[in-house]
Order: structure tokens, then sequence, then C-alpha cells
């Protein structure tokens, strides 16, 4: 076990556990915000740098700070190491930097953006960034691209974090979705436009962070503030079969996995539950499902199911 | 008298064959190492001669030997790091293209040193033509009974292969280079886990430049003593510097370290001064990563001293007024060089070379190209030159790799060193483009807004 602090509070996390998981544990203002980490799928962060932080003490044994910021999704803490996320000024301005690296390829039209209400590039910028660009080039563009018969991509939207990539990889059998090209021209593709042909296919959708990858069933139907999230779940022979109906009415709009508090899915569900599934009598309803304050879709007026001082946790 | 420990045969007629390399006492390392010394003494050597790395963060090569994870039943690696592509840097061109069998000494004898039965040489696709010589050379290396099983009947084996890149500057980073090397995309890993502890397929591994590999055979020859005489302080040995720009004799040259920097760019025997007699302007003393040093802090400190070539000297001052040895690609600049343009030419290399894969690298590089296209073409704002700064402070440090460190050096130190020649480039920008493209027409102006 080692014990870590993290913007003054203490921790004890078991060996090799990273400092932005020890920070969930802390919860609140302390989690550093993460784009590209997806605690489920192995390999990713590191990435997208939203996630710095400054160690000020590197551990009990060696106290000297580290020289550098660190990515906290993919540092292990150490015992007595000492961290600073929202306390340290130079991890804001850092972060600040990245958000706007982050938006100078990223189209600046939410209002029209499928995504916009549940985009953690949205929630991010929202928190971390500043009101104006001061980038003032073309930005790059992509053809859209659709990827079989339910998913589309649009690159122009992509951060490049990876996480749909791993999806393919460790979910799906068959490698047929990669990065090409390099630098800011690189981009996610299914090589030669082959279509992912999967029962899994369908969660790279939930765990893309911005609007490039979309529900071809969803793009557009509605804006997701506007639909009511349920939790419901069906007996499946290929899944877990726990699910959210995004409703309107009594009518099923989409039907997305469980995300945690921070935004990841735990458990994946297959293409049949996600795609085929969109009567409310497939499902048996649990009740409302709760969401994040943070987050921009509940930055409206959304209507919240419970009082708001109850802890930011999921019911999953 | 100075000394010439690697290329000093490099003259000699068919220095490339196996034949005459032999001939002029090739291989006599591999003999002294696996016959009379144990793996740890060959390391114990290199730490005694203070070989520092040559690729250009001078890490000691023996301390870094010794991280090597020795886990039983494991195997090691050692990868040749040749996949050279710093601009201003092609010393291991030269002594991989002249004679290739210095470094297949040297990976033998490292190999042993290290335990590693398997090592390869990772050379950039670039240079084709020079893998097509190592391979030759380890071809007649085999057949002489150098490489393979059982050397020398010492029941030491190894197997030495060429693999070459396919042209990415990235992959001469360490994980990038491992990455690539396992066939993968060239992205560099996060660390940790060091290659050290977790390389090649997993398993430990140990990843050397050229010159520092073929260090090691004067080393093992002399005995690491003899090597750590020549030198300043904790700069020892000799060092390829590859010289170019605006000097009379630009070429590979094999300094010792601790020459004086006025002795490298103005004696006949080396760079032989300012080409076409003019001033020194600015010099970039170990390839494009590092900062660039203004005429009057090239040959003199800022406390005066005379600067010598060794790693401490050139980075006295730190980063405000000092530079680094770095991989010893020599840049010189006279007095007609436009530094704006200069910083452009490097920020677009790595803008083109950046992996994509974390953003501030990805997007601060290719902002800063687009920002100094402006400011080079005569279209370019005040606010300009604190956004630019602005941009590199915050890629320095923040990226996973050393890439993003490599972009922001260079445009930290040309602002923080030629800021006038920024501003002047704002303020009088058909003055600017008269001197770097001269007479100045509606064309080349609206080439800048393409």
């Amino acid at each position: 076990m080692a014990k870590v602090t993290i913007d003054g509070h203490t921790v004890e996390v078991p060996d090799g556990t990273t400092i932005l998981n020890a920070a969930r544990l802390v919860g609140g203002e302390t989690v550093p915000p993460a784009m590209c980490y997806y605690s489920s799928l192995k390999g990713s962060g590191g990435k997208c740098r939203t996630c710095l932080v400054e160690v000020s003490k590197g551990s009990e044994k060696d106290p000297r700070p580290m020289p550098k910021l660190v990515a906290s999704c993919s540092t292990p803490v150490m015992d007595g190491m000492e961290v600073k996320n929202k306390t340290s000024p130079r991890v804001l301005d850092a972060r600040k930097g990245v958000v706007e690296f982050l938006l100078i390829n990223h189209p600046l039209d939410c209002p029209i953006c499928d995504q916009a209400g549940e985009c953690h590039l949205q929630d991010l910028a929202f928190e971390h960034g500043k009101s104006a660009t001061r980038y003032e080039f073309k930005r790059r563009e992509f053809e859209k691209i659709d990827i079989g018969p339910y998913i589309q991509l649009h690159m122009t939207r992509c951060i490049l974090c990876y996480r749909c990539v791993y999806t393919a990889d460790q979910l799906t059998n068959g490698r047929v979705h990669g990065v090409m090209k390099r630098g800011d021209a690189a981009e996610i593709s299914t090589f030669i436009e082959k279509a992912i042909d999967n029962d899994f296919s369908g969660n790279v959708i939930d765990v893309c962070p911005v609007g490039a990858l979309t529900d071809r069933t969803f793009r557009f139907k509605s804006r997701v503030w506007y639909t009511k999230p349920m939790d419901a779940h069906r007996d499946c022979d290929k899944c877990c079969g726990k699910a959210v109906l995004w409703m309107v009415g009594n009518e099923v709009y989409r039907v997305t996995a469980r995300k945690d508090q921070f935004g990841e899915v735990k458990e994946f569900i297959c293409n049949t539950c996600r795609f085929d599934k969109k009567e409310a009598s497939d499902w048996t309803i649990e009740g409302p499902r709760m969401i994040d304050r943070h987050s921009v879709i509940s930055a409206n007026k959304y209507f919240e199911p419970e009082p708001e001082h109850t802890p930011l946790l999921n019911k999953a | 008298m100075k000394r010439k420990l690697l290329i000093d045969k490099a003259g000699v007629p068919g220095i490339a064959s196996y034949e005459v390399y032999r001939k002029e006492g090739g291989y006599r390392a591999v003999e002294k190492a696996l016959k009379s010394m144990a793996p740890d003494d060959v390391v114990e050597e290199v730490k005694k001669s203070g070989l520092r790395g040559r690729g250009g963060a001078g890490f000691p090569t023996g301390m870094k030997w010794s991280f090597l994870a020795k886990p039983e039943g494991v195997p090691r690696y050692l990868l040749c790091n040749a996949d050279e592509s710093e601009p201003g840097t092609f010393k291991d061109r030269f002594l991989m293209e002249k004679i290739p069998h210095l470094l297949i000494e040297g990976m033998i004898v490292s190999s042993y040193a290290l335990g590693a039965n398997t090592s390869y040489i990772y050379i950039r696709g670039e240079y084709m033509w020079i893998l097509h010589i190592l391979e030759k050379a380890i071809a007649e290396a085999y057949q002489a009974g150098w490489l393979g099983k059982n050397i020398l009947g010492t029941g030491y084996n190894l197997d030495l292969y060429v693999n070459p890149g396919a042209g990415a500057y990235i992959c001469g980073e360490e994980t990038a280079l491992i990455e690539s090397l396992e066939g993968k995309r060239g992205n560099p890993r996060i660390k940790p886990p060091f290659p050290a502890v977790k390389g090649l397929w997993g398993c430990p591994t140990v990843v050397n430049n050229v010159e520092t590999i073929a260090a090691v055979v004067p080393i093992v020859n002399d005995g690491g003593e003899e090597y750590a005489k020549i030198g300043v302080g904790r700069s020892t040995g000799t060092k390829l510097i590859s010289a170019c720009g605006n000097i009379n004799k630009p070429g590979v040259y094999e300094i010792e370290l601790g020459i004086s920097v006025d002795e490298f760019l103005y004696s006949d025997e080396y760079c032989g001064g300012i080409k076409n007699g003019k001033q020194l302007k600015a010099c970039v003393p170990g390839g494009s990563s590092v900062p660039i040093l203004p005429h009057f802090l090239v040959t003199r400190t800022a406390a005066g001293e005379e600067r010598l070539m060794t790693y401490e000297s050139l980075a006295d001052g730190g980063f405000q007024t000092g530079s680094m040895l770095g991989s010893g690609g020599f840049i010189v600049y006279d007095e007609d060089q436009c530094i704006v343009r200069n910083t452009w030419n490097f920020t677009r290399f790595y803008h083109h070379e950046s992996c994509g894969q974390c953003s501030p690298c990805r997007e601060g590089t290719g902002w800063m190209e687009k920002v100094l296209h402006r400011l080079e073409y005569g279209h370019g704002k005040m606010e300009d030159i604190e956004l630019l700064w602005d941009i590199q402070a915050k890629i320095e440090g923040n990226t996973i790799c050393p890439l993003g460190d490599a972009a922001a050096w260079p445009v930290a130190s040309a602002l923080r060193h030629f800021r006038e020649e920024f501003e002047w480039h704002v303020k009088e920008p058909a003055q600017a483009m008269q001197r770097n493209y001269g007479r100045v027409t509606e064309k080349v102006f609206e080439a800048a807004n393409a």
C-alpha cells in the first residue's frame, strides 16, 4: 500500500495504482480531466496530456520533486508522494495550453454537432479553456466516412485519443481499425475503408470523447439534453445487457452502454442491444439515470431526479 | 598530438572490406574481450572510460548498461540506433559508410558485455545503400567466424541483423525505435517502464548510438583509463562532429573533447573559418534540436570564459546563454543568413516528423510552423512573437517524448537571442524579403498567403 497526498487529500492505495486512479478515489475537483485514458482499455492513456499534474514530492524515500509535469494516468504512485493538481498554477497553465492545442484543429461548431451535451472536449473547454482562440489558420478537414451501417466517422472532430483503436483491438477480433499517417495529418481509419463487421463495434461510439464517431441510427434525431436517460436491462446472450435508453416519451431514441461518473463504460454492450432493440418493450426499465453535474448536458434545464447534494456516483 | 580513435583508418583504401580491416588490426577487441575478459569486465572498462552516449543526450554509457535488468531465462537485446535523422548530423553515416566493420566489431563486444545473443542495427530507411554495405560486412563477419554460433570457440553465440526504418525521425527515439522494430507504428512508448526493464518484445533492452558502440572498440583495446585520459572533466574521449553551413571545410571531424570552439571553427585542421570572409552570425553546435547561439556566445561563455567542445562547456549558462553538444551536428551561419527563415525551416521539419500521438506536439508544431511562415513571408504581427513564445513554452516538457522539447528549444532560443530580427520582419517586411529572396514582387507576397 502507498500513501499519496493529492491537493491536500491523503488516500491510501495499492502499489502500482496510477495518480489519476488515486485522485478518483478522492473525487470532486481533485480528479484531473482525462481525454484519452480509459480504465477498461489496456494501454490507453498518456496521449492527450490533459491529466498533467505536478509531483511536488517524489516519495518518502526520494523526496525530490519531479522536474516535469507528469501524466497522472500513466504515472504510478509512490509511498509518501505529494501531488498538486488544482492547487498548482503550473498545472492549470499547462492544461489551458493543452485545451487550446486540442481545439486548434477541432471545429468550434458545437451547436451543429451531434455530440454536444455529452462531449468531453466541450466539458473540458468549458472548465479549463479560454473563451477565444488565438488560432488564425485553416483547420484540418476531412470528409465524413460511414463505417458500416451504424457508425459514422468524422475525422474533422477527432482529437486522436486512440480509444477507439484500443477498443477495436481489444473488443473485436480482426484488426481493421487503426491510425494512418502521422503528426497533425494522422487519421483514424478502417484500413481501405473496410467496415467493422463485429458484434461489439458499436462501442467505439461510446468511447469516443468527441463527435468523431457517432451513431448513425441517432444522428440529428434529437439533442441529447431533450432525451431522458433511463437505466434498463434485458437478457442478452452476447453481453451484460445493461444499458441506458435515451427516451422521448415512450420512444427509445438510442441505446448506449452505462457510463460511470468519469464518463467511462465499464461493461460494454453488443450491437444487437445497441442498434436493434429500439422498442421500450424490449427492455426492463429500472428508472431514471443520474447525470454528472459538471457536464454541459446538465448546465441547461435538465430535470434532476434527485437533490443536488447527492454524491456524483452513478447507480450502476 | 591529436588522437583519432574511430575514423583514423577511414582513408585506408578498401577499409570497408573484411581483409583490409582485419589487416589494419580489426577485431582485436573481440578477441581480447571474448578470450580474456568476463562480460562484467567489459562493462567495468566502459564505466572507467567515462564514455557518454553520442546520440545527443550524453547519458553515461556504462551506467546505462548497468541498469539493464537481468532476469533468468529472459533474452536481452542490444539495439544500435542508426536512425540518424537530426538535421545537421551526418557523423554515423560517415562511420558506417567508410568503416562498417568497426560498428560490427563494437556490436559484438557490446552484445557480449550485455549478454545479448541477438542484436539489431536499426538504420534509417533513407540510408538504403549503407544497409547494403552493412549487410555485406555482416556476411563477411559471419564467414570469418566473428558472428554466429560458438564465436572463437568460447561458446558465445550472437546473431546480428540490420533493419531499415521507413523514414521517420521519431524512430530515433528509443521506444519508438523499438515499436518500429517490432513491426508496429513508430509511436514512442510511455515511460516508465524504461527499455532497460521492458524493451524489445517486453525484454530488457539497451539502445545505443552508432558512435557510442564504435567507441567501445578502442576502450576495450586500450583500456578505459587510457580512453579517459583524453578530454576534459566528465567529457572524455573523442567525438565525431559533422560540420556544415557557411564554413570553408564542411565535413566529419573527429575531435578530442576539450578543444576550444574557436579552434574548431577557425583552424585549418577543422572548419577553416567562415566562407567568403564573412562574419559569424550564429551557430547551432549540436544538431537542429539544441538552442542556437548568437556569435558573441559561440566562442566565449556569458562569463567570458573560453568555450570548449565539451558537454559541460557548451551547456554553460543553461538555456539562457548556453546550448548543448547534442549529436554533434555543428551548423554555422554567416551574417547573410536569416534566423527567422532558419527557425521556420527547423519547425517545418518537426511539424512534418511529429508522430501525432500527444496533443501539444501534434498541434503545437504545426501552429508554430504556420506562425513562423507568416512572419517569414512578411505578414507577421507583433503579437505573433509573444504567441510563438507562449506556444513553445506550452509544448516544452509536456510531451511523451523529447521531440516536443526538440521542437520548442530552437524557437525559444531564436526568440531569446534574435528577437530584433523577428521584430524587423514584422516592421519592415519588404526589406526582410529583399534580403532573403532578392527583389520582392507581388507574386512572392501572394505565395505567402497561399
